[in-house]
Order: structure tokens, then sequence, then C-alpha cells
């Protein structure tokens, strides 16, 4: 496994940060692939889910990690898949969404990672794609941004954690593109460049990320295609998937 | 003088460090995006590594891993080693968490320490659950969405018990914000997994009551609405012969006939095959929008030309659903 930072301990989510890294240099081959598989294996729980590490926090996001990961790694094989997809719907929810664990209230970022893990799977079947997109493209707001939760506050990361689960579920004509865009270039500072959460707000790397990786999925001229499962460029899985 | 401000001493300087041999951090030879760190966290995680490395398990080793939280609570290696020499000199937990409490206070949305009071509960187990209980309260009266603080509790109930209060806690919350999704969240769960109640089937009815009074008092509130389909769990016959639902609907478009969710659950209501009385029929047709073409015979057609007007970003999902009626829909 990697850890976030030398001499620090291992753990699934600096693991794929690592990977998906390494993918985009194209420098994969200096991972011990079977070591870095073996490590993830074995955060498996027996009901399906994934400890974080070895001090066993679970948490569907880290079904995630794990299951991109692995499938980054051409190793899908070394977990049990099946279990991990039935421990991913057991966190399915009424209103058609996903929570960090069963009975937790859904959440976007939750519902990109199970989403996600279940599109990479070709599990998206156990999702009822119509109720969840209606969840989903009720998170767009007045003000044309996203929010995670019903009742909360915009901000321009969900314009990846719901944009990318409506596009893996092929629903995102249902929510209004051009406001959406309109309030992520709000968002940015025009002076010091880089993005915010909401206008007028200060500018961080993480909502750089979010906001740029949003607008590639709404088809934002002049930007690369990014896949909205393993949020790579679509040309880095490509590569991966298909190339040399 | 405030003692908070006394001078801090430099780990350098404490006789009973000198022992110990600071290890600085290693960022190779090309380091790539160095952080201009401050002396004191330098000093301190410098410290820190050398007894990570060496593996001192100690009492000086938990307050320099006091200290380094409190420079950067995020650090979770600093919180690991934490757990280690807690065991190690078998350190009294009950004092643990008041620590883990005090650093809450300022962090509330740092995973490691959720993570870490959860490991400790589990080790003081059935025993901790008041505490926790009493501290998810306290993180919630100062955010009452805080997505960790609400998994925790969850957790807590569900293996250290709990359930007693916890349907009036949720009351309270809703009265404090009836906008809380958290708290209805939370409402479904009591109702659905308390071993002190029947299940969803027994409380059905009196949570109807509930959340249509909700729903009067804020029609435009996402949560009531949401939650009122979601105790009939899928079963659409059952949520079409409800008077009470219909009602609800109704009510809310006597008074503002474009409520959207309202509009929403009358469209649903058609397609599992509710027949309307003609009141419905009146109130929906004279909201129509007079160039939206001549009157649909389909009342649920209708509604959806309606929504695609008053809803015009989800106007895609509007006229997707038009396109899908069954033909059962009236």
């Amino acid at each position: 496994g990697f850890s976030g930072h030398v001499g620090h301990d291992p753990h699934v989510l600096y693991t794929i940060s690592a990977v998906q890294i390494l993918a985009l240099f194209d420098k994969l081959d200096v991972l011990d692939i079977d070591k870095v598989s073996s490590y993830i294996a074995g955060l498996q729980n027996e009901d399906g889910s994934f400890s974080g590490d070895i001090w066993g926090e679970i948490d569907t996001r880290f079904s995630y990690c794990a299951i991109c990961c692995l499938a980054i790694l051409r190793r899908l094989d070394r977990i049990n898949v099946e279990k991990a997809v039935n421990y991913i719907v057991s966190c399915k929810n009424l209103d058609g969404g996903f929570g960090c664990t069963p009975g937790g209230e859904s959440h976007a970022g939750q519902i990109f990672c199970c989403v996600g893990a279940l599109a990479i799977t070709g599990s998206l079947h156990h999702i009822d794609k119509d109720l969840l997109g209606w969840w989903l493209c009720e998170r767009q707001v007045k003000s044309g941004g996203l929010n995670g939760r019903p009742e909360k506050l915009p901000d321009v990361c969900y314009s990846w954690w719901v944009l990318s689960s409506l596009i893996l579920i092929d629903r995102v004509h249902w929510i209004d593109k051009e406001k959406l865009v309109k309030f992520i270039l709000d968002s940015q500072d025009k002076e010091n460049g880089g993005i915010s959460d909401r206008p007028d707000d200060a500018v961080d790397v993480f909502h750089t990320y979010f906001g740029v990786a949003g607008l590639s999925l709404l088809e934002y001229p002049g930007l690369k295609a990014i896949d909205p499962a393993y949020a790579l460029p679509v040309d880095v899985v490509n590569r991966i998937f298909f190339g040399r | 003088m405030d003692s908070d401000e006394e001078e801090r001493i430099p780990y350098s300087q404490r006789k009973e460090w000198s022992d110990v041999i600071p290890l600085p951090q290693d960022d190779g030879p090309d380091p790539v995006v160095s952080i201009a760190y401050k002396d004191e966290f330098r000093e301190t995680m410098d410290y820190f590594r050398a007894v990570y490395h060496s593996d001192e398990r100690s009492a000086r080793s938990l307050d320099l891993t006091s200290d380094a939280i409190g420079l950067n609570p995020g650090n979770y290696t600093v919180w690991h080693f934490r757990r280690l020499v807690l065991v190690a000199v078998g350190a009294d937990l009950h004092d643990e968490m008041d620590f883990v409490e005090h650093v809450a206070e300022n962090n509330s949305k740092n995973y490691q320490i959720w993570h870490h009071r959860r490991w400790l509960a589990e080790k003081l187990g059935a025993e901790a659950m008041r505490k926790e209980l009493k501290f998810t309260q306290k993180i919630l009266a100062l955010d009452a969405k805080n997505y960790h603080a609400w998994s925790h509790r969850q957790w807590v109930l569900q293996v250290l018990g709990g359930w007693e209060d916890e349907l009036d806690y949720c009351q309270q919350l809703l009265e404090d914000d009836v906008y809380n999704n958290s708290a209805w969240n939370q409402r479904y769960f009591v109702i659905t997994r308390s071993p002190l109640l029947g299940g969803l089937q027994a409380s059905r009815e009196s949570e109807v009551r509930y959340a249509a009074d909700a729903i009067i008092a804020n029609p435009e509130n996402e949560s009531p609405w949401r939650y009122l389909r979601g105790l009939y769990k899928g079963d659409n016959n059952s949520i079409v012969s409800n008077p009470e639902v219909s009602t609800v609907c109704l009510d809310v478009l006597k008074k503002n006939p474009y409520c959207v969710f309202a509009l929403s659950l009358l469209l649903d209501l058609l397609c599992y095959g509710f027949q309307p009385r003609d009141e419905f029929r009146r109130i929906v047709e004279s909201s129509r929008n007079s160039d939206s073409g001549p009157l649909d015979h389909k009342l649920a057609s209708t509604v959806c030309s309606i929504l695609e007007n008053v809803d015009p970003m989800r106007s895609n999902y509007w006229s997707w659903r038009k396109s899908n009626l069954p033909t059962l829909a009236c």
C-alpha cells in the first residue's frame, strides 16, 4: 500500500491516488503490482466491505478506492467482487441514493463512490437509474450549482460527484448544463486563478480540480475528456485497457 | 496573564528529551511541492519521527503525539501511533475520550478524530454508550448535519444501544430545523431498525401523519416528501390507497398549484393507478398555461406539462416522464 507521504502508514485512499498518478504518467510498471493488489485484497472484510487500513474503518469510499485501483492494475479477480457489490447494494437507500454504511444518509460523494464501483464491476443493473437520476438532478439549485444533500448549499465539488454519477447512469440530460457551467465559471478567481467551492469564496486546488473535471464532463471546449468512473482522462483509461 | 501565552520551550532544550535525536523529514533529493513548515511544527515532527522509528511507546511519546495532533489533527500516522502508545502504557481511555472531545470541538469534520473516537468506544464497550450519544449530540448542536457525527451515532446505536430516546431526539432536531435532511434520515433509521419499535409497518400510520403535518407547514421542504414516499418502500398500491397521501397533495395544491413536490407526487400516484377526484382535475387544469396547446385527456400528461414550465431546470426530466406515462395512468 501507499501512504500520504514518506514515513507514514499505508491506506487505501493514498494507494489509489498513487496508482492514478502513476497511470497519468504511464509509469504503472514501477509498481510491484502483485504486492499492491495483495495489500488491497487484504482490506476486504467478510461482508464484502473494505476497511481503509489495518485499523478497520469501513466506508463505501474505500470500496470504490479498492475496486477502482484493482481495475486499473487489472487485478479485480483478487477480491470477492460479488460480495463487494452486495455490500455496496446494502448501502442503497429508499431515495435511490447511497450512504457510507447501511442506513447512512444519501450523500452525493458516497453516491459517486458506489455508482463508480458498480459501474467498474459491471453491476449498474442494481441501481434504479430513474429514481437515483431524479434525486441527483434535484441537487441543482436556483443558482445553477449542485448540492450534495437536500437543503444544503451548492458546492463546485459536487459538479464532479453528482455529474459523474449522472453520466454513469445515463441521466445527465436531466440537469440544466448551461446553468451549471455558469456556476462553475462564476466560482473562479479571475485575478489569481483557481476555482473555489462557490462564487466569492477562497480558491483551493481541490475545488479547482473538481471544477475543471466537472467542466470536462459538461464538454466545455478545450478540455480533454475525463472518464466518469476512473476520474482519469479518457486517453489514459484507453491506454490502460486497450493500448500498449 | 493567560497561561496559554507561556513561552513554548523547544524540545531540543527540554532535559527530559535530551536522549532523543530528532529525525528530520526525508523529502528526497528533489522535493516536489515543498512545504514551508514553521519551526515549531518542524521540530515537533522531527521528534515524533524519532520516537515513531524507535517505536518508543511511553508516557512522553503520548504527550508528544498530543502536541503533534495539536499542530496537524489530520496526520493519521500520529493518531495510529498514539493508539499503540495508549495500549502500551495502559492509559485511562476515559481521559482519552476527553482529549478527543477537546480536539473535535474545532475539527468536527476530521476523519481521523472520528475514527479514533470509534476505536475508543469499541474498547470501552457498552459503558461508552451514554457518553457517545452525548458527544455526537454536542457536535450536532454546532452543526446539525455533520455527516461524521450522524455516522458515528448510527454506529453507537447499532453496536452499543441507546435507542430509547432517539425518536424524541429526531423530533427535537426537526423542531429546531424542519429542513434538516439528516434528522429525517435518522428518523427513518430509527423507525426501521430500532429493536424497541415494531418496524416500518407498525409505525407507518403515525409517520404518514407526521410527514403530512411537516409538509403542510412547509410545502417547499424536500425532505418530508421523500420521507413520505420512503414509508411505502415501493409498495405502490398502499400509497395510492391511503387517502391521507392524496389529501396532503390536494391541500398543498389548493394553496399553491405550482408546488413542484406536490405535482411530482401527484404524477407518481397517477402512474401507480390513482383515480383522481374531480377536485384534482379542476385545480391542475386551471393552472395549466393557456398556450400549452389543447387540453390533454390524460391528467398525468397535463401535470407533466405544468412541471416543464414551473421547474424549467429539470424540463428534460419532466418531458421524459410525459413520454413514459403508463397506459393505466389517468
